[in-house]
């Protein structure tokens, strides 16, 4: 099967500091890759050059075909496809989930007010929040506010979807909600790569684990090698450390 | 006549004050017709000049920054004195009205690019990231992400700001602009009597505090929506 996502020979440095050197990675349809690694090692970076929120400075990234590098693509056009969603939710604070969901349906693909509004309200609804549409984020928990950051990105219909701690900013109790949305996204088929600590969730919902460390991608295999039977010092000492 | 006596005839002369209404009233027509000119070119120049900065282009900020930082740099009254007096030089013959209207209209928008640059400063990076993710353009993020909650943030600043410029209108009697200090300032020459300039008065606080007032409110209003 073809790879949704497709990065060769990444390299991004921010002055003398070589943040990624040297990425391979394949993701391919209805996968969720799921990215673990100590803080420092690249991996926000990593998501954030797939949308070219960071610009590589070498290498070759592919979505869905589209070589996202190449002179000609249309950026705006090809972020549609990849849904981002953040650590830190960035809602729009001056408009309602509804506002939030539907602003890029409206703006980007143009669509008229009632279908951006359809697509909106279901992409809400699959998150659970079918009843917050009026919400303004200050008026949501941190949970519900990712969430409605999940329904944003899901709203374009998005070929792939990349979480970046989705679930960092959250009180415990509020982390299962989030997790419960990413896990029926999964059994949908949709295509994801997830940078985040909760080890229990990559047990339970990846299909593949990635450890970074220091710009390189380390060690990587089906969950249950990764975590139960680690081939480097450098992971098992990462999972060492988790365990405390 | 004692000396409350003579004071009260010198400022509160009622006859002397209605010879001079009408003059006084021509003034506050003029007076408020430039305010009004300055607040809207000043505030829109300067939004606009602080949407171009944001864009990032390196030479074209260096002039935005060079130009804001004089203008914020020179008495209001030097500006205007340069446009009607300096200006003809070149060729370029300004009236009064026109001289005044530009020289605080600059003035404002340097002060108003600034007022507003910070605003959009002040609006985290995560909401541009999070905009563009989703294939916003720069100048779409700008107006329906970024502005919105920016120009929240500088309704404070940009009130006084606006206050403080339009108030600048009374320099515009240096270049003989009939507005409502030079009319109220000949009345008093006329008549040998300071109440035209106590009407003069009147007539500013009868402008300008509505506006200081309303400035209060819209404060306030916001200051507890954030």
């Amino acid at each position: 099967m073809s790879a949704i996502l497709d990065i060769a020979g990444l390299h991004k440095s921010y002055g003398p500091n070589k943040v990624l050197q040297g990425i391979d990675l394949q993701v391919r349809e209805n996968e969720l890759v799921f990215v673990i690694g100590p803080s420092g090692s690249g991996k926000s970076t990593l998501l954030r050059c797939c949308n070219r929120l960071e610009e590589p400075d070498g290498g070759a990234i592919r979505v869905d075909g589209t070589d996202i590098m190449a002179p000609g693509t249309d950026v705006n056009r090809l972020r549609q496809k990849i849904g981002m969603v953040f650590q830190s939710f960035n809602l729009y604070p001056h408009m309602t989930a509804l506002g939030n969901v539907t602003l890029a349906l409206r703006r980007v693909q143009k669509l008229a007010r009632a279908e951006a509004d359809a697509k909106g309200i279901a992409a809400l609804q699959r998150v659970g929040l079918g009843e917050k549409l009026a919400a303004y984020p200050n008026e949501l928990s941190g949970g519900q506010q990712q969430r409605v950051g999940i329904a944003r990105a899901l709203a374009l219909e998005p070929r792939i979807v990349l979480f970046d701690e989705p679930t960092s900013a959250l009180d415990p109790e509020l982390v299962g909600g989030v997790l419960k949305v990413m896990r029926e996204l999964k059994d949908a088929g949709m295509t994801m790569v997830v940078v985040s600590h909760e080890m229990a969730f990559a047990r339970a919902a990846a299909d593949r684990v990635v450890f970074m460390d220091r710009g390189a991608i380390v060690e990587q295999g089906p969950p249950a090698e990764v975590f139960g039977a680690p081939r480097h010092e450098r992971l098992r000492e990462f999972l060492s450390r988790l365990d405390h | 006549m004692g000396a409350w006596d003579r004071f009260v005839f010198s400022f509160f002369n009622a006859d002397i004050a209605m010879q001079a209404l009408p003059l006084v009233a021509k003034g506050f027509v003029v007076t408020v017709q430039l305010a009004l000119a300055v607040i809207v070119a000043g505030t829109l120049g300067g939004l606009v000049l602080a949407m171009l900065r944001s864009f990032g282009v390196r030479p074209l900020n260096w002039l935005i920054i060079a130009f804001a930082d004089v203008m914020r740099a020179l008495p209001p009254l030097v500006v205007i004195i340069l446009l009607f007096f300096a200006l003809p030089y070149t060729g370029v013959s300004l009236g009064a009205f026109m001289a005044t209207w530009l020289a605080l209209t600059l003035v404002l928008c340097a002060f108003a690019e600034e007022i507003f640059w910070a605003g959009i400063l002040a609006v985290p990076r995560g909401q541009w990231e999070a905009a563009r993710s989703t294939g916003l353009s720069r100048l779409q993020t700008l107006a329906h992400v970024v502005l919105p909650q920016a120009v929240r943030m500088t309704v404070p600043p940009l009130t006084n700001r606006v206050i403080a410029t339009t108030k600048g209108t009374a320099l515009g009697s240096v270049v003989a602009l009939s507005e409502i200090l030079n009319q109220s300032s000949s009345a008093a020459s006329l008549a040998g009597n300071a109440t035209p300039l106590t009407v003069g008065a009147a007539a500013y606080l009868l402008l300008f505090l509505p506006v200081v007032i309303l400035g209060r409110w819209v404060e306030t209003r916001y200051a507890w929506r954030k």
